[in-house]
């Protein structure tokens, strides 16, 4: 597809707000059709994973990012070029586990979560989860085995949303999930 | 300022997600009625789903139109306000502008992708007809939510006789 050249801030301001709305509609309509929060969690993670594993095509292509040597180089691609590139925002790195195999993504602002207030009947809503399933999808294709879940939400009222992240394994082999 | 290319990822699996969930005719006790809802025989599923979207993407267009700046709603004429649709409207949402535009001048507006975006990854033909109404009906939605805010009361739908052009047909509703 080629790239239209930028129609400045104004089309790139509602670019963005059409993602941070039509999430907003997602999650809405998820809540209506599932009973109870956890599945709707799961949901999002599930569709979060989906994404995620075409997502990191497009991450590849457009960002000339060679092979991660550690997971401290992953950390890195992940706040400072891929949040960067798909949300404007860089998270910190931060909480780093003496192993080396656990970080925490520090995101002062979530843009997600633009216009949205959690009601009090869904208390146990992790309203960005799609992110968690997001990154767990992409690093999976680059033969990475990782957990992602949101440890602070300024949703729920923490000062900053965290997302910890952690090294479960390296994917050896090739085949595609499912196949033995 | 979220990348335009995740909007279409998240579309795409919308459409797979909501698609997924009503496998069979009877809506389940969790999915919400819609206006397509209660027709006959098998069809009954597959127009709950396309209403669903079409009802997500109605908000969210009328959320979009509410934040324009104050001067780009004062529209003279309803032709303006279709304008606006293919220019502003679809540059935002599709980083380009809708192909033509034609009219009766009696209330009724044929808009014409010749490459919709949401259709171009699929192959172009007659391969994936059948499945392209599922792609259009959030799009639908958010025409119609603007046409809203922007004070016009309207029925929008959308047909495809060759992937990925598409037309749009907005009748204007009058009270």
């Amino acid at each position: 597809m080629s790239r239209q050249t930028n129609r400045g801030t104004e089309s790139k301001k509602m670019s963005s707000e059409l993602f941070t709305l039509t999430y907003g509609a997602l999650v809405t309509q998820l809540c209506k059709d599932y009973e109870n929060d956890e599945d709707v969690n799961k949901q999002l993670d599930k569709m979060g994973y989906n994404i995620g594993v075409r997502l990191i095509e497009d991450f590849l292509a457009r960002s000339n990012v060679g092979r991660c040597h550690d997971f401290r180089e992953t950390a890195d691609v992940i706040a400072k070029v891929a949040f960067k590139m798909y949300l404007g925002i860089t998270p910190g790195i931060t909480n780093w586990s003496p192993a080396g195999d656990e970080f925490s993504l520090i995101l002062e602002n979530n843009p997600l979560v633009d216009f949205v207030e959690l009601p009090d009947n869904h208390s146990s809503l992790i309203y960005s989860n799609l992110l968690c399933g997001v990154l767990r999808g992409a690093l999976e294709m680059v033969q990475m085995a990782v957990e992602a879940k949101f440890v602070q939400d300024t949703l729920k009222g923490d000062g900053v949303t965290e997302i910890r992240m952690r090294f479960i394994r390296r994917i050896e082999d090739n085949l595609p999930a499912g196949e033995e | 300022m979220a990348d335009a290319v995740l909007f279409e990822f998240l579309h795409t699996e919308m459409v797979a997600e909501l698609w997924a969930q009503d496998p069979d005719p009877d809506p389940g006790p969790g999915v919400s009625a819609g206006p397509g809802g209660g027709g006959g025989g098998g069809w009954g599923g597959q127009k709950m789903s396309l209403s669903v979207l079409e009802g997500m993407g109605f908000r969210v267009g009328q959320a979009m139109a509410e934040r324009l700046p104050r001067e780009t709603l004062a529209f003279r004429e309803e032709l303006d306000v279709l304008k606006f649709l293919c220019k502003d409207l679809w540059v935002a949402v599709f980083q380009k502008q809708m192909d033509s535009l034609r009219t009766n001048h009696q209330g009724t507006y044929v808009l014409q992708d010749n490459s919709f975006p949401l259709l171009i990854r699929m192959s172009s033909g007659l391969q994936y007809l059948e499945e392209a109404p599922k792609f259009l009906a959030f799009t639908c939605g958010i025409l119609r939510g603007a046409l809203s805010t922007l004070g016009i009361k309207s029925l929008v739908t959308a047909s495809v006789a060759a992937l990925p052009a598409c037309k749009f047909q907005v009748v204007i509703q009058r009270c």
